[in-house]
């Protein structure tokens, strides 16, 4: 039995220990906001926070978020509000939207780390994330967009 | 938004209340129409009920090209119905009711959405809206002519009176159905030509977008299934011993594509998969390998192939001064949409419900029906947001997975597949080998031109075109090139080695775009002539491409002085009813390494029905495009593929991403296609900027960094 804090609520879930994260989170618990896409960390879809810090799910074993808060894009934000997803929806973002849910975990651990990120520092911590259908020079404008949200006091 | 798989039950009381409420075309006769009390449906696109809510069934699955909104768009215009407050459904399959009209299939490909389907829908919509204005004709005793509609009421201007669409449903629907109903002119349009946001967003920012993958069904496992590594192969024999024996494993069932392992979750069918034992029949596929698909297209293109197209006399021009000569080749490409392929399938004795993100809505009824031995009409088919399409969603393989697993195990199945799976059991792209010969007259110009295509026929091995007969993707963007050339010839030389073939976005011109633009570059530069200028001069007949090529060089400041190491290329192709160009700016560092620091796509498609759609597409086609000149290249040894996931088949990612200025010109011509025009012209227009930068043509892609370097 792993115990360990999913978007603010206390989860026990009986798995095996080297069971990928992703797989509680999807299959155990139904939050399916968090996707698959490559199994091998390359590619972001799968992105959620570890005690604030994102991580790539699919290769993290269950056992090892014990007692750890863990923050999946159904937790975000209550409303859908956060100012990565306002920023998101401003500028249209998504197209078929499968990536996005991992482009916006990583965004949002970014603005926490750079409230005013550079495009250097957008490349450094979005290039993990894949997206098929091209959408980066939107995801780029939307993250200075949320940084100007954020600086705004939203 | 609810248009999304929630449960089996919502689904099948929201599919079959669709299907018995309307069970007309509407373009066939009206008579027998079933009613459903207090709701305006005069066709199968839209309804209105009491309370004036507007709901539109969309046929064209959502794959990130904004069809909820841009159909949505549409109807909602020539309705006059208020866009905002209007509901979009997901049809479901019923190809008698919801098939384009242009294909009669209800399956989405060659970016067919909005112009296959726009004068229909807003016929539909527009008799919709006749129908509620003589309704309040009929109440208040006016003529027709005098009244108006405007979100979702009709207004007799003289007297002020206005009646909401809901107050009028119940006369509405005893009116007949105009089949000719007059449509608004362009002026009078309220959302075409704007921009309108997409209605997706808020599920897709928040996780609630319901993909296939997400589905879940009451009492449903999860499978996966061990693939015969090599094309074609079958199983022998499997050993299941081990896998039964891991906790969580449910069951263990041979199925057409290999060996199904099912579980209580994902996990543990992929370590049921781990320890099965599979001994394979690997079959004649086996024998194939890369190096000798490019020995095998070597051999051909020393042979005429099939004549597509003959102007001229070329080869008497061709024989009587100097000849350049190019060899072009590109690989094959696999589609790599980020939700990897999957099905959920529940088969009873008399029914089969599917949840699929499909392309083919129509194809997996029929091929569920086919292997259930149930009547159509029992297979009730929910499709999903999609994950991505690409043009792989339209095959019915991963169907056929999830409807032989849940049929073999008695209990609702989602198929699911890994990366590894996707990226080794595709529908590939051809790789082609492409000789072209040219003369120039005084002037420099093309006097004759030669281009001999070898390589497999997509529609020819699906059994969609006729053996023997010119595949017309394969030759699609060569035979039609726009280039106004005397003497022209085009060949083409099937060679099909077995490697299953498919439709990857734009298709035939992904890459015979890249040839024949990269081909007229090298004449241009071969004659010492701009090679915008060169190409201008030879779209006399062609004035769409002339147009939108001016427009991206215009753009682009086309001509202006670059710094060293720095080029500009050009390119312009015609695809799916849409004529596209681009302008790339690329620079060259010393070790070879390539970074594209702008690109200016332009794009006529006849109307832009919504801009930032188009946008978003062309963007989108872009980075598919430039992923593909990068990095794309699918290999094969014996009869496997060599590449298996995103480490080894690499995509585009945001610190590689150039600028993309995208340039809409409103021709006001019929509607093109958006989702694979904006693909073509991007390769080309990089690797001739290559050259400008650096004088090395690139004639195979992937762009090989090693050959770009400078001692």
């Amino acid at each position: 039995m792993i115990s360990f804090t999913v978007n603010g609520k206390q989860r026990q879930v009986d798995v095996p220990p080297e069971m990928p994260l992703l797989w509680v989170i999807r299959e155990s618990l139904h939050l399916t906001g968090t996707k698959y896409g490559c199994g091998i960390a390359v590619c972001g879809a799968c992105t959620v926070h570890v005690d604030g810090t994102p991580i790539r799910s699919c290769v993290t074993p269950a056992s090892a978020v014990g007692g750890r808060r863990v923050t999946t894009i159904e937790g975000l934000s209550e409303r859908g509000d956060h100012p990565v997803q306002r920023a998101w929806t401003e500028v249209d973002v998504p197209q078929c939207g499968y990536c996005q849910s991992g482009q916006i975990m990583s965004a949002a651990a970014l603005l926490a780390r750079k409230p005013a990120p550079t495009d250097a520092d957008i490349d450094d911590g979005m290039s993990g994330n894949i997206c098929r259908c091209g959408t980066y020079q939107r995801i780029r404008a939307a993250i200075h967009r949320a940084a100007a949200l954020k600086k705004g006091g939203a | 938004m609810k248009t999304l798989v929630v449960s089996r039950r919502e689904i099948l009381k929201g599919s079959l209340a669709v299907g018995a409420g309307l069970t007309l075309g509407f373009t066939r006769p009206l008579r027998g129409r079933a009613q459903t009390p207090g709701v305006f449906a005069p066709n199968q696109w839209l309804r209105i009920d009491r309370d004036g809510v507007v709901t539109i069934t969309n046929s064209v699955p959502e794959m990130g090209q904004g069809s909820l909104t841009t159909t949505a768009m549409i109807i909602a215009d020539e309705l006059d119905a208020k866009l905002d407050s209007v509901k979009v459904e997901q049809a479901p399959a019923n190809p008698a009711l919801y098939k384009n009209p242009v294909t009669g299939a209800q399956s989405y490909g060659g970016s067919r959405g909005v112009r296959d389907h726009m004068e229909m829908w807003r016929k539909a919509a527009a008799s919709a809206r006749e129908m509620l204005k003589q309704a309040a004709a009929n109440e208040w005793g006016v003529p027709v002519e005098s009244l108006e509609t405007e979100e979702g009421s009709v207004v007799h201007r003289p007297t002020g009176r206005r009646l909401q669409y809901g107050q009028l449903v119940d006369k509405a629907q005893a009116l007949p159905v105009p089949q000719n109903p007059k449509l608004k002119t362009p002026d009078q349009f309220r959302y075409i030509g704007k921009v309108v946001k997409r209605r997706d967003t808020p599920d897709k920012v928040t996780g609630r977008g319901v993909y296939g993958i997400d589905v879940q069904v009451p009492g449903m496992l999860v499978g996966s299934i061990e693939r015969c590594p090599v094309f074609g192969g079958k199983v022998q024999s499997f050993d299941a011993t081990a896998t039964k024996a891991i906790k969580g494993v449910k069951d263990v069932v041979q199925v057409s594509n290999g060996v199904a392992v099912v579980a209580d979750n994902f996990w543990t069918a992929l370590q049921g998969r781990r320890a099965l034992k599979v001994t394979w029949d690997e079959g004649p596929t086996a024998q194939v390998s890369s190096a000798g698909i490019t020995r095998e297209y070597e051999a051909a293109a020393k042979q005429p192939g099939q004549v597509a197209r003959n102007d001229g006399d070329v080869d008497k021009v061709l024989a009587s001064g100097k000849v350049y000569e190019a060899v072009y080749q590109v690989p094959y490409l696999e589609h790599a949409c980020m939700e990897p392929m999957n099905a959920t399938a529940q088969v009873s004795r008399d029914s089969c419900v599917i949840w699929a993100p499909t392309q083919n809505p129509g194809g997996t009824q029929a091929t569920a029906a086919r292997l259930t031995g149930l009547a159509p009409e029992k297979v009730i088919v929910n499709t999903t947001l999609l994950g991505g399409g690409f043009g792989r969603r339209g095959e019915i393989d991963f169907i056929v997975d999830a409807v032989e697993t849940s049929k073999a195990v008695g209990a609702p199945v989602k198929v699911m597949w890994t990366r590894e799976d996707d990226i080794t059991h595709g529908f590939y792209r051809p790789a082609t080998y492409n000789v072209f010969r040219a003369a120039l007259d005084a002037n420099g110009m093309p006097s004759a031109w030669s281009t001999r295509v070898v390589g497999p026929g997509i529609l020819i091995q699906k059994g969609r075109a006729q053996a023997g007969t010119i595949d017309p993707a394969a030759v699609e963007a060569v035979r039609n090139m726009p280039y106004d050339i005397p003497n022209l010839r085009i060949e083409w030389n099937n060679k099909d080695l077995g490697i299953p073939l498919g439709f990857w976005r734009s298709v035939g011109p992904s890459q015979n775009g890249f040839i024949i633009e990269s081909f007229i570059d090298e004449l241009a530069h071969a004659a010492g002539k701009d090679p915008f200028e060169y190409r201008r001069a030879l779209l006399g007949k062609s004035p769409r491409h002339k147009a939108i090529l001016e427009l991206v060089a215009k753009r682009a400041n086309w001509g202006a002085p670059m710094p060293a190491g720095q080029g500009r290329g050009i390119a312009v192709v015609f695809s799916y009813g849409s004529y596209a160009a681009t302008v790339a700016e690329v620079s060259v560092a010393p070790d070879g390494a390539v970074k594209v620091n702008r690109l200016v796509c332009g794009i006529d498609a006849g109307i832009a029905v919504n801009p930032d759609a188009v946008r978003a597409q062309m963007e989108g086609g872009a980075v598919y495009a430039l992923t593909a000149a990068y990095y794309g290249q699918i290999t094969i040894d014996r009869g496997r593929v060599q590449q298996s996931n995103f480490h080894d088949y690499q995509m585009l990612r945001i610190n590689e991403m150039p600028v993309v200025d995208v340039q809409i010109l409103d021709s006001g011509e019929a509607p093109g296609g958006l989702g694979e025009p904006g693909v073509p012209t991007v390769a080309p227009a990089v690797t001739n900027a290559i050259f400008a930068a650096t004088g090395k043509r690139v004639r195979k892609l992937p762009i090989d960094r090693n050959e770009l370097k400078r001692a």
